[in-house]
């Protein structure tokens, strides 16, 4: 190793010696393909041989994110029964006698729980950050392997304490997933004793497993990138991860000290979060905490969790419609520091979910016009998408479709977002129906889409094998059209003025006429569900027979369709770490004999093409 | 069929279904038609981009689906375009926040002339207390709540004397007189809501959140609890009547104030609750300064 790297660095002498000498004259084509030599040796790996270092205890990033893959999906398959209970609730509640209040309330909090935290955050980062992070990269693995297999773990158990939750006495939190207290702890709320000591146990695992992890991803991003990859090369799926990780980094702590305080109150009776409380005729221990203190706390964390999500959705959908549109992605400056830009102002605008909470009104104000600053940069990532599509060749593919059910929903619901972000017009529909329908086709359905279109996009790339594309297009439709027919109408509910969080609706006058509203979601929600299992059966069918996929099968041009083995191996490059080129966005660049010209390819090879500088 | 021609047409089906919802918002009954303005605003400005954006769309797909021979065009990107485009959407979403903001400078702003109305909530109920012949509201501790002085008056504050105490979910307003409702709880977070007037604000226990607005249509709402307050959420309802002054005065004369409950019960001694469970010196010692 450390001869291999004497040789490195006596190579970078003599070629910065020989660029110095040549700097402002007409480069030669090796002038050309010149690239700035390794500053640092190579990662020693530990390769696993048994069968429980291989695949359990395993330290491949690739592994690992498959494994953060399918255990998200596990808990998402929970999160995704739960919905069905609470539609059968909502939607037939004369189907649904063996549920009561307390059971319903169970569910929407951990429903919500699971899907945002430990579905889509874990999915995103865990699993699509530890798959792609150090391929794109070009990297042989994540910075620091064990520490990287110790936060699955982490993770593996922060699930486990979760789930147990629902076989302690009481049951799981029912708090809902914001776990305002002092309901939270209170005996009005079902699961107020071992339900929420298990939840908040749960969470500040998962903030500590994903710390491990999430550290990974920022040095692997900013340490271990391979030789020409600048950050302005880099893909936008890393720049989203990237970015997302590191509104985590910052926003997770907020969520771990307001559950450890929370937890103090409970267990301790301390009073960070209660007032003097009076219930069932006796004034409790309690006096002179905050209850709007935790607000804040929870959405600091909370608002940049929205785009902990969103940001790594927004990154893969760019490479993904760029890929199947054979064309650059539009505008990818402007693109990456939207992201930066969105991420930064994340911070700034926790409290647009605050507006009738109760804090000081004037408040208002200032988060009303943060909020709609932010859906400046947003808006122009979406003009960007489509503008890719522009004067593309566009690939009608699976893929595509999810990318453009992306399109569809995230612009409805950040629209919908206009509308609760401008505080005046939140008054109304604040804890209505249209926050649900807002928040689910904004960052459910979305990102989702993304996640579908991610899976279709890469699985040749996980499997060697195609995902088969009939089935393929059956759950896009399904999908598209059934969440799409659920969220669409339930805008509705809210103007009418139907609340969020009712087990039942009773005769209001006001409601009485969603009835049927109601039972037409419920049906749509059964079917979207069922539509998953889809892709699980296209996934295992897929995995045997599927068609095999070989390199590099969408003709794409970013590092981890570059690999010598496909399924890529532990280590992901053999013998030679890739040199980069070039940003991965050179399709249809005019004069080259294909449509695309991949990362690594040296400009020499593609001389007589007119390709813009990245 | 071609994919493009599914998304058309939910495109076009969320356009006449806005068009011809049977589910839209409730009449309004409060002065607050400005911000329904404000959603018709959005609406048509938020609309129009959705729908923009997604024809543009359908139309890319259409026009340039894949063909072997055809390149895609090569431009990184285009700065004049993107520039436009910055503009466009700021001024789009600065016209959109300046009415929201000017009517939440309304919103935060109560009247002078506004009825105080005090809503007090717990898990799961409301009641009501409004100001005397006085015209003021006295203050009150959840600590001083009991039988005997269900809405924990300061017994030596003059102006809680005689306030007029409503024991039921159901409250009085009179037409077209704007009220300051001052929220507060015992126990948990509640919201005092009632569609028709459009306003709302959370109920948080250990201060007092307030909001206003002036019904101006005689009639019958319900109240909803719109904050999630544990099991009993969904069935925390409560009514409001809004009725002429006339109606409203006879109403309200007719109410018991606390001078009224105290003369009542002459022979039960008041005093303050004591603490049932108390292991928190430091903070309960401040609560006992507040009361002295």
């Amino acid at each position: 190793m450390s001869d291999e790297y004497e040789n490195k660095t006596g190579y970078q002498a003599q070629s910065s010696e020989s660029i110095s000498s040549g700097g402002g004259g007409s480069g030669t084509a090796s002038d050309a393909d010149y690239v700035r030599p390794a500053e640092t040796p190579e990662q020693d790996l530990y390769h696993g041989h048994s069968f429980i270092t291989k695949w359990v205890f395993c330290q491949d990033a690739k592994v690992i994110g498959v494994q953060y893959f399918l255990l998200a999906t596990f808990t998402g398959i929970i999160g995704l029964i739960l919905s069905w209970l609470m539609r059968l609730q909502l939607g037939f509640p004369e189907a649904a006698g063996f549920m009561t209040a307390e059971h319903y309330y169970q569910f929407v909090t951990m429903h919500g729980m699971i899907m945002v935290v430990y579905f889509l955050t874990a999915l995103f980062l865990g699993g699509f950050g530890n798959y792609l992070i150090p391929l794109m990269v070009g990297a042989r693995d994540m910075v620091f392997p064990y520490l990287n297999m110790v936060s699955f773990w982490m993770f593996f158990i922060a699930v486990g304490v979760l789930l147990a939750s629902f076989f302690v006495p009481g049951g799981p939190t029912g708090a809902g997933w914001t776990l305002y207290p002092p309901q939270t702890i209170l005996e009005g709320t079902p699961g107020s004793g071992m339900g929420i000591l298990l939840m908040c146990i749960s969470l500040v695992l998962f903030v500590a497993g994903f710390t491990m992890g999430g550290l990974n991803y920022l040095i692997t991003v900013l340490q271990a990138r391979t030789r020409g990859m600048t950050l302005m090369r880099m893909p936008l799926t890393v720049w989203g991860i990237f970015t997302a990780t590191v509104l985590a980094m910052l926003a997770f702590p907020a969520l771990l000290v307001g559950a450890l305080m929370m937890t103090l109150d409970n267990v301790l009776g301390t009073s960070f979060f209660m007032p003097t409380i009076l219930q069932a005729g006796e004034v409790l221990e309690y006096g002179g905490g905050s209850p709007i203190l935790f607000q804040h706390l929870f959405w600091f964390f909370g608002h940049p969790e929205v785009y902990i999500v969103a940001l790594p959705a927004f990154g893969i959908i760019s490479d993904l419609i760029s890929v199947h549109s054979r064309k650059n992605i539009f505008g990818y400056r402007m693109m990456v520091w939207a992201i930066v830009g969105i991420g930064a102002l994340s911070f700034f605008v926790w409290a647009h979910h605050m507006y009738v909470s109760g804090m000081n009104p004037w408040f208002g104000f200032f988060f009303a016009t943060t909020t709609l600053i932010i859906a400046i940069p947003t808006a122009m990532k979406v003009y960007n998408w489509v503008l890719t599509l522009w004067r593309g060749n566009i690939r009608l593919n699976v893929v595509m479709l999810w990318c453009l059910g992306f399109i569809i929903t995230f612009v409805n619901g950040g629209i919908t977002g206009i509308f609760l972000g401008n505080v005046s017009v939140d008054v109304p529909l604040s804890d209505t129906y249209f926050v649900i329908a807002h928040f689910h086709m904004v960052m459910g359905i979305a990102p989702l889409m993304v996640i579908m279109g991610a899976v279709y996009h890469w699985f040749p790339l996980v499997a060697g094998r195609f995902l088969d594309e009939t089935l393929g297009k059956w759950h896009f439709w399904l999908t598209f059209l059934g969440a799409y027919s659920i969220y669409f109408p339930m805008h509705y509910l809210g103007f009418i003025g139907v609340p969020r969080r009712y087990f039942e609706m009773y005769d209001s006058p006001y409601v009485t006429s969603a009835v049927g509203m109601n039972e037409f979601i419920s049906m749509a929600a059964f079917i979207v569900g069922a539509a998953q299992f889809i892709l699980i059966f296209n996934i295992i069918k897929s995995l045997k027979i599927g068609k095999p996929a070989g390199h590099n099968p969408w003709q794409a041009n970013s590092l981890e369709w570059l690999t010598p083995s496909v399924p890529p191996e532990h280590g992901n490059w053999g013998e030679k770490l890739p040199v980069v080129y070039r940003w991965p966005y050179d399709f249809s660049v005019p004069g080259a004999k294909e449509d695309f010209i991949t990362q690594t390819t040296p400009p020499s090879e593609v001389a007589e093409t007119e390709v813009e500088k990245t | 069929m071609h994919p493009g021609i599914i998304f058309f047409l939910v495109i076009l089906g969320s356009v006449l279904f806005h068009i011809f919802t049977p589910w839209y918002w409730t009449d309004i009954a409060s002065n607050w038609g400005g911000m329904d303005d404000t959603i018709t605003l959005t609406f048509w400005v938020g609309g129009g981009v959705f729908v923009a954006v997604c024809l543009f769309m359908i139309y890319c797909v259409f026009k340039f689906s894949y063909k072997k021979d055809r390149r895609a065009e090569y431009k990184p990107d285009d700065k004049k375009l993107e520039k436009i485009l910055t503009l466009a959407t700021t001024l789009g979403v600065a016209a959109l926040l300046a009415p929201g903001l000017i009517i939440w400078n309304q919103y935060v702003s109560v009247p002078k002339n506004a009825l105080e109305v005090d809503v007090m909530a717990w898990q799961w109920g409301w009641q009501y207390r409004l100001p005397g012949e006085d015209g003021k509201l006295g203050t009150t501790q959840v600590i001083n709540i009991n039988d005997n002085n269900p809405f924990g008056i300061n017994l030596d504050d003059p102006y809680g004397k005689d306030d007029v105490l409503i024991q039921s979910d159901v409250i009085n307003l009179e037409n077209n007189q704007p009220v300051k409702i001052l929220l507060r709880s015992v126990d948990v977070l509640h919201n005092w809501y009632v569609p028709q007037f459009r306003a709302k604000m959370d109920a948080v226990p250990g201060v007092v959140t307030y909001y206003w607005f002036e019904p101006n249509k005689i009639g019958k709402y319900e109240v909803l609890c719109a904050e999630y307050c544990g099991v009993g959420h969904y069935a925390m309802r409560g009514g409001v009547e809004v009725q002429t002054t006339e109606n409203y005065n006879n109403w309200i004369s007719q109410q018991e104030t606390f001078n009224d409950l105290i003369a009542k019960q002459k022979n039960i001694e008041f005093e303050n609750k004591k603490i049932v469970k108390n292991n928190n010196f430091l903070l309960n010692k401040k609560t006992y300064k507040k009361e002295e």
